[in-house]
């Protein structure tokens, strides 16, 4: 019987086609909106969370912080109190300094892989006659790159001897290498020319990595002026500088430490190190509190939306069920005629249901195909990772075929109460 | 077989406008009777044929049916009536659209529970009985108004039920497609000793059957056998 419903169910839609495609439209589309949105929503939150793991979920940041009772003056202004807070700049022994890093890696042997620091040398260009490439000069550690993810591609990259030494060696990306090299040479071991606003520098290759585009970069910069980072050591970076320490570092922790109970105690050390300090502390906090809440922020958005979308889809069910009484009226004399051959209410309950039901399931399937279509073009241009949940596909299809049956069941009861007589009459 | 006694049908009960469309009707009809319930447009033909027809319920008086008392039946149970003993022919043959002869004859077979193959086997041999069988795969929008009606008398005979209603089956039929409809119905009536119930106001038709019960304002003026 309900084989026989289906195809009863198909074969009035088929002698309806247009009419039956504009009464789909309303599920169609607000199936589309949702899946699209939920698709965009996944692809972006895997996105920001593959991208704040590469930032290293796995790695807790210490940052020079001033303390917050630190030097606050009041005075009376038009008889007003005002508290002033005269900013102080730390000073070299306030900041976090290559003793203190090894001091703490000493502290921590088991839990900690490592301390990356870096140093932003600013925004420089590779040059060679007429080859050129911009770069962004960061001065880091051997440390640096186990806390940053790179992918070597040929050479190697910054090490503890570059940083003893000075060393005027650097590590760049495939994008400067064909620039500068155009010729396909290996760019290793090869020299380039970094000019500087004030200076002219010059660094040995010693290594290539893959640039990788990261979906918070949504520039229209032209692929050939695009910026790429140059690694050099962090000891080169700060040579001439006067300050050779740091405002911030990353430690990077042993895979399989409790991560956040690392984190307090890291915070514990770092306030005993600092509880002299009468200015300066050292603040340590860890990305997956900032992931999880960018994670949870993007999961509500995209529910609010959502929500707003389903609201289509309700209208999608009003036109269903008025199309469905529509349906009922014009096949009054079919009704009756079934009574007349013996179908009791339900018999003609359940074909008016599953008519509805099939209009809003194909309806929800077209939508489902179409809001994949959408998500995976828009993850596209955002380049993000397109992620469809089964549970959603499944979820939207179930809700499509609630609505049918929601909004079929008035239309199929009015069908059903039909008095025989009266729907036989029915001109 | 049929017994109607005492049968009122009234309606807007109890008030001013109160309407008695039967009026104290009593027939009784054997098995194998070829009858035709004549009578003018207003005389109670179609309430008439409502109430054995199962799809009405009398205001007064006993309706049994092959042994049922069916008057005071719930609509279930007069569905299952309708399904079990009751075939139906229209005036507008009422075939379902879009549905092939063949599903249409095997639609109160399908309301009954009967499966699928048996269906099939079932109503292709009732085609078969009205020469349709050639067009079985077709939809009513394909076939004539004989042809159409040939369908439908296959339908009504398709749960083999007790009494064929007929409502002005001819009606819609040019003479000569009537009189070859008319001979279905004969026949099913000498071969298959079905009991026919034709209503109809073609006293001419009627003259073919072997009683004629006619009606006028809701009560029976005349009950006749038709001289062979």
């Amino acid at each position: 019987m309900i084989w026989e419903n289906i195809q009863l169910a198909f074969s009035s839609l088929k002698s309806n086609k247009m009419r039956a495609l504009l009464t789909m439209l309303g599920i169609i589309i607000g199936i589309m909106s949702i899946i699209t949105i939920v698709i965009i929503g996944d692809a972006m939150s895997a996105t920001v969370t593959e991208d704040l793991s590469q930032l290293g979920g796995n790695n807790v940041t210490l940052n020079l912080q001033e303390k917050s009772e630190r030097s606050v003056s009041y005075s009376i202004e038009n008889g007003r109190a005002v508290s002033y807070r005269e900013y102080v700049p730390p000073e070299s022994g306030d900041m976090i300094s290559d003793g203190m890093i090894s001091g703490l890696k000493a502290a921590f042997p088991e839990e900690i892989t490592g301390v990356s620091v870096s140093v932003n040398g600013g925004s420089a260009r590779a040059q060679d006659g007429e080859l050129y490439a911009n770069i962004s000069v960061t001065g880091t550690n051997a440390d640096y790159f186990l806390a940053n993810n790179l992918t070597v591609l040929s050479g190697r990259l910054i090490s503890e001897d570059d940083v003893r030494e000075n060393a005027q060696t650097a590590v760049v990306s495939n994008k400067l290498a064909g620039k500068m090299f155009p010729d396909g040479s290996d760019p290793v071991g090869q020299q380039v020319k970094v000019y500087k606003t004030y200076a002219i520098e010059l660094y040995t290759i010693i290594g290539v990595y893959e640039y990788e585009q990261s979906a918070f970069t949504m520039s229209n910069v032209a692929d050939e002026d695009i910026t790429t980072q140059f690694y050099i050591p962090v000891s080169t970076a700060t040579q001439d500088n006067l300050e050779k320490n740091y405002y911030s570092a990353t430690v990077v922790i042993t895979p399989g430490e409790d991560v956040a109970g690392l984190t307090t105690e890291l915070q514990r050390y770092f306030d005993d190190l600092y509880f002299n300090n009468a200015n300066w502390g050292v603040n340590v906090f860890n990305m997956s509190s900032i992931l999880e809440t960018v994670t949870e922020t993007l999961g509500t958005i995209s529910v609010a939306i959502a929500f707003i979308a389903g609201i289509s889809l309700v209208v999608g069910g009003i036109g269903v069920m008025n199309i469905m009484l529509v349906s009922v009226t014009e096949r009054t004399r079919e009704i009756g005629t079934r009574k007349a051959l013996g179908a009791k209410n339900f018999h003609i309950q359940f074909q008016f249901v599953t008519e509805a039901l099939i209009i809003a399931l194909v309806g929800g399937v077209i939508g489902l195909v179409l809001g994949i279509a959408l998500g995976a073009a828009a993850a596209a241009v955002f380049g993000a990772k397109l992620v469809i949940s089964p549970p959603v596909v499944a979820g939207s299809v179930l809700f499509s075929m609630l609505i049918g049956v929601f909004f079929g069941l008035y239309p199929a009861n009015k069908a059903a109460k039909l008095d025989p007589i009266d729907a036989l009459r029915y001109e | 077989m049929l017994e109607l006694s005492g049968i009122f049908k009234k309606y807007f009960l109890g008030e001013p406008n109160e309407l008695t469309v039967l009026k104290n009707l009593n027939i009784k009809i054997e098995e194998g009777e070829f009858v035709s319930v004549v009578g003018q447009s207003g005389s109670g033909k179609s309430t008439l044929m409502n109430i054995m027809g199962a799809l009405d319920r009398p205001t007064e008086g006993e309706y049994i049916l092959d042994g049922v008392a069916v008057s005071q039946m719930k609509d279930s149970q007069l569905s299952e009536i309708r399904n079990q003993k009751i075939g139906f022919v229209f005036q507008t043959f009422n075939l379902i659209p879009r549905t092939t002869a063949l599903s249409n004859v095997e639609l109160p077979l399908f309301y009954m529970g009967v499966g699928k193959r048996k269906r099939a086997e079932r109503a292709a041999e009732l085609l078969k009985l009205v020469g349709m069988d050639d067009r079985m795969h077709h939809m009513p929008n394909e076939l004539s108004g004989g042809q159409k009606q040939r369908v439908a008398i296959a339908r009504a005979l398709a749960n083999d039920p007790s009494i064929i209603l007929a409502d002005e089956p001819t009606g819609a039929l040019d003479s000569k497609t009537g009189n070859l409809v008319m001979d279905i119905f004969l026949k099913i009536n000498r071969e298959q000793k079905k009991t026919v119930v034709l209503i109809t106001h073609n006293e001419e038709l009627a003259l073919k059957t072997q009683r004629i019960i006619t009606l006028l304002d809701g009560e029976i003026i005349s009950d006749r056998k038709v001289a062979a």
